[in-house]
Order: structure tokens, then C-alpha cells, then sequence
């Protein structure tokens, strides 16, 4: 293991943290790649679900509408949630960065955002089941038309995702105090932190697709 | 067919009933149709059941486990591919015998099968013919020789690559599984809704092809991101983009193609499950559903598809051809162009799959031409390989065979490409048996040919021996003449006006030309008869074959640069890459087969059984989805999540083989390449090849002396 200086051109775009050594910037370098890759490819999915709910909005068979099953308060809230625990990660990267001195003081905040955030997904994901519990209540249940059906599986497809955030979360919380900020463990938070911050923007075009088309309709 | 069960039955077995299994159907109505449905649920059963013993009596499980199944070494996940299409062809070939038997004797008459049964014939040809033997078997020729050829150690993500494989497998198993237990689709490989919708499909067979596909797209994806990753990520030093073998082109295209075409076909599948399972209505009837977003979604994977299969072919056509006319590969910056003008436009054309559904003149002109636009880089490429082979030292090798008949048999498909590209002419016969034989004209040159031709030129790499060209030659004499016989046929028959997916015909003029198409699949079957012979008798025989030095027919890419079979670490020392056709170069400039100054300790991933559990337990889900037993279903959906997370904790991930064991390897392996005695081209057929070609001035002072 070569253990030279880190130039800045081996250093991807995203989350910096401290490096062994030259090979440890490379592996971690390639495996983070493959991680766009994948959200390049998730990305298609949601795409595709955008078009699809695109298709669906006159689909609605005489049941709810878009303006009828949208309401602004909720996502304006769950939309606070998302961007916060987006900026609590981005905290949380920060203190991960110390590239110099990584001490007990740095985890410490490093752990406290990290578990503020997994607290707004978590709130973010109570916030989403509600909203859907009200629609079902409304009689907005996905086998009721199309439209219901494509809003449900957009939505909840970002939900899905999450999902899995928020559990993937703290397994690494975990992993940090089983075996410190060692190679797999920071190859996965910059992994985790890049999915959360695409639920943000894919959420983002939800906001602006979904909820304010429905407050103008 | 199906019943639905009540009570704590149906909470313990779901919809799984006695009336599932083809043997109790067959007992019940004894019929020849129920009878060829149990015969093939039996083949099954007692195939598994044959191999289970042997293999125990063998007392191979241990060994099949370290050595295979928990294996992350590309190469071996690449034979493993490779095995797993080699099966799945053997089935679809077959199931394509029974289609034109059925269609040959069904002429004003019932014929062998019913039509339902006849209806799973087709859909699960087609769906393993795509899905379960062009996929794997071209992820398999691109998991094995990719690294080799960039010069790396293995792929960019191992342990995904492991997944990846037993993701495939447990779909094939499914596709199995439905042969003895319930049945299959009758909604053809595209299972278009709405006649997949419970509606009208309320069986389990539709349910059998969504998981199945899913699996199967699901493991594709992570192929893409793992080949692209590791070519953009793990090429040798000096291994520049416009270096690389056009195979890691078109492995690279196919890549992309994977990435960005594999989740419209999860999106759309799992669509029809919502559909079918949560009452949805995607592409229902009523509710407001369209069929033709499953359509279109459809085609926008499902035509990027058709140069996923074929790509990879092209590439082995490129490098067989160049490396037997023993010439550098003529354009190969336009072969490149080409290749990935293919890739981008094939994301333009989908709409051609259904230019009668209703979409107007304009838009079906616009794709039309668009479609044409393709066959421009096509023909780039047939020129170049033309050109390659001229005034070279071409050799009538198996594997060149199979690269010059595809060539000539794949511009008369692309012709009637070309009126298929037509709207107008689309209309005509669209829907018919012409459309059949074009895509056979397409698929079996341009990628079954390729498989085999790669297969055949690589085959002694990766075993260290010669396949038996005589049954090669046989073999290829039976695939060449079969195409023409099986399909050429069905032009006339389509133009004629017959209706693919047809389970009885009721014009006595088409007989002789089913006659002759069913002649010819068995000729088909012979080809893959004589090419499990040829591997029998190559197996038989191989101690006169070897070609352990690694390079025997005097090819170019760097995977011909080390033994055959190769060490596990492919490299004893990553290779410096100064040129394209990096070892053809070095052996004609003294730079082959030369000791490394100093070796160093090679780190590889360890085993893990992570694979085969995910494969299992996804396998496993899905069987309890398609039979709504719930408790399976979500106890083995857990399972594999649990794997997944159990094993990020893992953190002893690597082994390290010592410097001093890949020094001795090597050694070994060059003093073998300086006592060899190369062999010139006129002999590469006989036993004196030993994997070292003529042309190559072993240079004593840097070599071993």
C-alpha cells in the first residue's frame, strides 16, 4: 500500500473524508461511482413514474381529482422535514470531513446530526402514512382508478425509499461504534448520504409535479 | 384451472392446490396435451432429482459449494452464466420443436397440444429464449473476458456480481418450477395487458412471468452498473478508451443499455403485479387503466433490448474475425462510433414494436425513419468486418464460420428489417409469422451465432483445452443450414398471411412449408445436439488438446496474455498498456511472456455465501407471491434483507495470496512458454498447439535464461 498524499483530481465529487492512502481514495472513488450509477438508474424508475402519473390525471373515473386529494399544508410540512434532515446530513458530512483529526468530540456531533436527520425521515415517513390513512378515509384508495393508482405508486415509491434509508441509517450508526470510520463504513455514508440527498430532489419534483399542479387545479 | 382456496389451507398454501401439478391434470384428463405437459414437469423433477444424486454420490456438494456457488471470481461466475443459458437453450429449443410439430400436424386437425398449452409454449420460449439464455449466456462471455481484457484482477463489484448471478438463477428456477408446479403465462414473452390482467389470465401463469422477469431484470441491472463500472473504473495503465477491444466497447454499450433499459421492465411488471395483486388499474380495462403505457413502456425496454443481445455478439465477431485473418481490425474507430451510435439510437425507435395500435401516420414516419437510421452503423460495421478479412490469413475455424454466416444472414434480416420499418408494409403483415422470421433472422445470427463463436474461441482460455473442431464444423453445418430451413419458410407463410402464436391452421397450401420449418428445427436441435457432443468428445480428449501457454490462435487482447486457464488473480502483475491489441504487439516486439521484476501480495475477495442465500430466498419470495402463500412470501423477502445487512457488518472481507505463491505460478507458467514450441497457423488445428504461436521471438536475455 502506496500511502502518498491524496491529489485533489482522485477525489469525487460528493462527500471528502479522511483517506489512509492513495488506494483507499481509488477503491472508495470507484465504489461510490457505482453508486451514481445505480441512482442514475433509480432515476429512470421515477422518471417513468412521473410519466405515468403524467398520463393519469384525467383518468380518474369519476372518483377523487388531483385537486381533491392534494392538500398544501401537509407536503408544505413533510416538504420542511425533507429539506432539514437534507441540511442536518449535510452537518453531519462536515464533521465526517475533519480530514486532519477525527476525535471523539467530531463523532459525537458527527452521530448527533446523523441521528437528527434519521429523526426527520422518520417523521417525514409517519407524516406520508397519514396523509395516505386520510385519503384511504376519503375513499382516495389506489384501486380506485387510475390516477389513484399511478399517485399512489409515485408517492410511494419515493416513501419506499425512505423506508430504506431510514433503516439503512442506523446500521452504520451501529458499525461506527462496532469498528470506527474504517473503508466500508465510509464508502456507505457517502452511498447513504448521496441517496438521501436524490429522495430530496426526486421529492422536490414530487412538490412541484404533484402537490402545486393540485393547488392550481 | 386455479382455484381459489379458503380457510387454513389458503393461510398455509395459499392457491397452491393437487390440481397444480401436471401429474394429477394429466391423471384426471388423460389427454396427449396433459400428458407432454407432465412428461416435461417430469423431466424436471427427475433431472433435478438425477443430478442431486450424482452429484452426492460424486460426493461433489462440498466442492461445488467452495469452489462455485460462493465463488466471487468473475471468471467462474462467467462459466457459471454460461452453464445456466447452455440449460435453459436446451428447454426453449425443444419447447421450439414441440411449436412447429404442433403447427406442422395441426393443419385442419387438433394437432398435439391444446391451445392454452400452446400458448405457454410460445411464452416461455420466448421469455427464456431472452430473458434466460441470450442474457446469461452473453453476461456470461462479458463476466469472463471483460477483466481480462482491461487488465484487471476482477469486476468493480464482486460481491454484486455474486448476486447478480443467483438473482438469474433463481428466476430460472421459477421458470422451472412452473413446468411442474401450476403453469405458465399464455400472454407471450411481452405479456401484454390487458389480456395479463386477472381479468382475463386469473391462473398463476402471468404471475410465474412477472417474478421470473423481475428477477431476471433485476439481476441485469446490477450487471450493467458492475461491467460499466469496472471498465470505467479498473482498465491496466495505459489502457485508454480508444485501446480497449471492441468486445469491451460493445460490453461497455451493452452496460449502458442495461442500466438505463432494465428499469422500465421493472417499472412495467411490477405495474401488472400491482394490478393483479392490489387491484390497480395501470393498464385494467375499466378504472381508467391504458394499455398503452405498458406498451410503450414496454418497448422502451424492450427494443434497447434487442442491442443489449445483439452488441455483445458484435463484439465477438470483431474479435474473432480479426483474430482469425490474423489482421488488426480494420476501422476500428468507426466500429466504435458505430457501436455506440447503436446504443443511443436504440433508445429512439420502441414505437416501432406497435405501429398499428393507433398512433398516426406522423408519428409511425418519424419512428420509421428513425428505425432505418440504425441500419447505417449496422452497415458500417458489416463493411469493416469485410474489410478485415481481406487479403488477411483468414482461417475456416468453428468460431469464423459462425461470424462469416452471420454476416451474410444478418443483412437479408435486415433487409426485411427494412420493410418491417415501412408502416405501410408493417401493417401488411405485422402479426404474422413474418415478423417471426425476422426476428429469428436477427436474434439466432446475431446472437446465438456470437455466443457460440465465443464460446468456441474462448472456450480454451478458460479450460486450457481445444474444443473438437470436427463437431464444431458439424455443429455449425446444422445451425447455418437449420436458420434457412426453420425460418426462411415462415417469410412465405407470414406473407402468405398466417398468424403467428397459431395453435391450428386451417389452409392445407401452408403444409409443405411447415413441413420444411419443422425440418429444419430439428436440424436446429442437431446443432445443439452436436455441440454437447463436441464438448463430450473435446472433455474425452483433451489431454492431446492442451494449450496451457494460453494463446492458441495467436490472438490480441491481453487475455491471451496469460495461462489457460488462467491463475485466479488473472495477473501476476497488472499489465502497462502501450498500444491497441496490446499482446499481439508485445509478442512481435519481444514484450511476452517476460518475467516481472518484482511480485507483489495480491489481495482477493474471500468466498461468500451471501449469493446463493439472496438467490434462494428471492427465489423463494417470489414462489410464495405467484401461490399468495404470505407467510413464504415475506418470511423469505426478510431473509434476504437480513443477508444483505448481516453482511455489511462483515468486515474480513479479503484473503491475500503471498507474493512468493504468484511468483512461483508464473514461473511455472513461463518456463512452460520457452520449453513450448510455437506453432505456425496452418497447424493450430492439430495437437501441436500448445498455446504458443509462431511469430513470437522468445527473448532469452529478459526471459527465464
Amino acid at each position: 500500500m502506496s500511502s502518498g498524499p491524496v491529489s485533489p483530481a482522485l477525489r469525487h465529487a460528493g462527500l471528502n473524508l479522511k483517506y489512509a492512502s492513495r488506494e483507499e481514495a481509488e477503491q472508495i472513488e470507484s465504489d461510490v461511482f457505482g453508486f451514481w450509477v445505480f441512482l442514475m438508474s433509480d432515476a429512470v424508475i421515477f422518471a417513468l413514474l412521473f410519466a405515468l402519473f403524467g398520463t393519469s390525471l384525467e383518468a380518474t373515473v369519476g372518483g377523487p381529482t388531483l385537486a381533491s386529494v392534494v392538500k398544501l399544508a401537509p407536503a408544505f410540512i413533510e416538504t420542511a422535514l425533507l429539506l432539514t434532515s437534507s441540511f442536518t446530513f449535510g452537518m453531519a458530512s462536515i464533521e465526517l470531513k475533519r480530514t486532519h483529526k477525527f476525535t471523539r468530540r467530531h463523532r459525537h456531533r458527527a452521530v448527533g446530526w446523523l441521528l437528527l436527520t434519521w429523526a426527520l425521515g422518520i417523521a417525514f415517513l409517519g407524516m406520508e402514512a397519514h396523509d395516505f390513512v386520510t385519503m384511504a378515509g376519503e375513499g382516495a384508495v389506489p384501486d380506485r382508478s387510475f390516477f389513484l393508482s399511478a399517485y399512489t405508486v409515485l408517492i410511494g415509491t419515493h416513501g419506499l425509499h425512505v423506508l430504506t434509508a431510514v433503516i439503512w441509517l442506523p446500521i452504520l450508526l451501529m458499525q461506527m461504534y462496532m469498528f470506527g470510520l474504517d473503508r466500508p463504513l465510509k464508502v456507505n455514508l457517502i452511498r447513504l448520504s448521496l441517496f438521501w440527498h436524490f429522495l430530496d430532489i426526486v421529492w422536490i419534483a414530487i412538490f412541484s409535479i404533484v402537490f402545486l399542479q393540485g393547488a392550481i387545479r | 384451472m386455479i382455484t381459489e382456496t379458503h380457510g387454513i389451507a389458503h393461510a398455509l398454501l395459499g392457491n397452491l392446490t393437487w390440481a397444480a401439478l401436471p401429474y394429477v391434470r394429466a391423471w384426471r384428463d388423460p389427454s396427449l396435451s396433459e400428458i407432454i405437459g407432465a412428461g416435461a414437469g417430469s423431466m424436471v423433477v427427475l433431472g433435478a432429482i438425477a443430478l442431486f444424486a450424482l452429484i452426492t454420490w460424486l460426493g461433489k456438494w462440498r466442492y461445488l459449494w467452495t469452489e462455485w456457488f460462493t465463488t466471487l471470481d468473475h471468471k467462474k461466475l462467467g462459466i457459471m452464466y454460461v452453464l445456466l443459458a447452455g440449460v435453459m437453450l436446451t428447454r426453449a429449443l425443444i419447447e421450439a420443436m414441440l411449436i412447429r410439430t404442433q403447427q406442422a400436424t395441426a393443419i385442419n386437425a387438433p394437432g398435439l397440444v391444446e391451445p392454452g398449452h400452446f400458448a405457454q409454449l410460445f411464452t416461455t420460449h420466448g421469455s427464456i429464449m431472452v430473458f434466460f439464455m441470450a442474457m446469461p449466456f452473453l453476461i456470461g462471455l462479458i463476466n469472463y473476458v471483460v477483466p481480462l481484457q482491461i487488465g484487471a484482477r476482477d469486476m468493480a463489484f464482486p460481491y454484486l456480481n455474486s448476486v447478480g448471478f443467483w438473482l438469474t438463477a433463481a428466476g430460472s428456477a421459477l421458470m422451472m418450477a412452473s413446468l411442474t408446479i401450476g403453469e405458465f403465462s399464455t400472454g407471450g414473452w411481452s405479456g401484454y395487458p390487458p389480456y395479463t390482467e386477472l381479468a382475463y389470465s386469473g391462473g398463476v401463469g402471468p404471475d410465474y412471468w412477472i417474478w421470473a422477469v423481475s428477477l431476471s431484470s433485476l439481476g441485469s441491472m446490477t450487471v450493467g452498473i458492475n461491467v460499466a463500472c469496472t471498465i470505467f473504473k479498473f482498465r491496466a495503465p495505459g489502457m485508454g478508451f480508444m485501446r480497449m477491444p471492441l468486445f469491451c466497447w460493445t460490453s461497455l454499450c451493452t452496460a449502458i443499455l442495461m442500466i438505463f433499459a432494465m428499469p422500465p421492465l421493472t417499472v412495467v411488471t411490477l405495474l401488472l403485479a400491482g394490478d393483479r395483486y392490489l387491484g390497480m388499474h395501470f393498464f385494467t380495462d375499466g378504472g381508467g387503466g391504458n394499455m398503452m403505457n405498458y406498451a410503450n413502456m414496454f418497448w422502451l425496454f424492450g427494443h434497447p433490448e434487442v442491442y443489449i443481445l445483439i452488441l455483445p455478439a458484435f463484439g465477438v465477431f470483431s474479435e474473432v474475425i480479426s483474430a482469425f485473418s490474423s489482421k488488426e481490425l480494420y476501422g476500428y474507430t468507426s466500429l466504435v462510433l458505430a457501436t455506440t451510435a447503436i446504443a443511443v439510437l436504440s433508445f429512439t425507435v420502441w414505437l416501432h414494436h406497435f405501429f398499428t395500435m393507433g398512433q398516426g401516420a406522423d408519428v409511425n414516419a418519424a419512428f420509421g425513419i428513425a428505425t432505418m437510421t440504425i441500419g447505417i452503423p449496422t452497415g458500417v460495421k458489416i463493411y469493416d468486418w469485410i474489410f478485415t478479412m481481406f487479403r488477411g490469413e483468414v482461417r475456416f475455424t468453428p468460431p469464423m464460420l459462425f461470424s462469416i454466416a452471420f454476416m451474410m444472414t444478418f443483412v437479408i434480416g435486415g433487409f426485411t428489417g427494412i420493410i418491417l420499418a415501412t408502416p405501410p408494409l408493417d401493417y401488411m403483415v405485422h402479426d404474422t409469422l413474418f415478423l417471426v422470421a425476422h426476428f429469428h433472422n436477427m436474434l439466432i445470427p446475431g446472437t446465438l451465432y456470437g455466443m457460440i463463436a465465443g464460446y468456441m474461441f474462448w472456450f480454451p482460455k478458460a479450460f486450457g483445452f481445444r474444443l473438437n473442431e470436427r463437431w464444431g464444423r458439424i455443429s455449425f453445418s446444422c445451425w447455418a443450414g437449420g436458420f434457412f430451413l426453420a425460418f426462411f419458410p415462415l417469410y412465405v407463410l407470414g406473407a402468405a398471411g398466417m398468424a403467428r402464436r397459431t395453435q391450428e391452421v386451417f389452409d392445407p397450401a401452408f403444409r409443405p412449408w411447415l413441413y420444411i420449418a419443422l425440418f429444419g428445427a430439428l436440424v436446429l436441435f442437431a446443432g445443439l445436439a452436436s455441440l454437447f457432443i463436441q464438448l463430450y468428445v473435446s472433455i474425452r480428449d483433451r489431454a492431446e488438446n492442451m494449450v496451457p501457454i494460453g494463446d492458441p490462435w495467436d490472438a490480441r487482447g491481453l487475455e491471451w496474455s496469460v495461462s489457460a486457464p488462467p491463475p485466479e488473480w488473472n495477473f501476476a502483475v497488472i499489465p502497462h498498456v502501450g498500444n491497441r491489441d496490446a499482446f499481439y504487439w508485445r509478442k512481435r516486439n519481444h514484450g511476452a511472456y517476460v518475467r516481472a521484476d518484482q511480485y507483489k501480495d495480491i489481495e482477493l475477495p474471500k468466498n461468500l455465501m451471501c449469493g446463493p442465500v439472496i438467490g434462494v430466498a428471492a427465489g423463494l419470495c417470489c414462489f410464495g407471491l405467484i401461490w399468495h402463500i404470505w407467510w413464504i412470501a415475506s418470511l423469505f423477502a426478510a431473509a434476504s434483507v437480513l443477508t444483505v445487512i448481516a453482511r455489511s457488518f462483515q468486515r474480513d472481507t479479503t484473503r491475500t495470496i503471498p507474493a512468493a505463491e504468484v511468483e512461483a505460478v508464473d514461473r511455472r507458467w513461463l518456463a512452460g512458454a520457452h520449453a513450448s514450441r510455437p506453432v505456425p497457423r496452418q497447424q493450430e488445428e492439430t495437437s501441436l498447439n500448445q498455446g504458443l504461436a509462431e511469430g513470437f521471438e522468445p527473448d532469452r536475455a529478459h526471459g527465464l535464461a
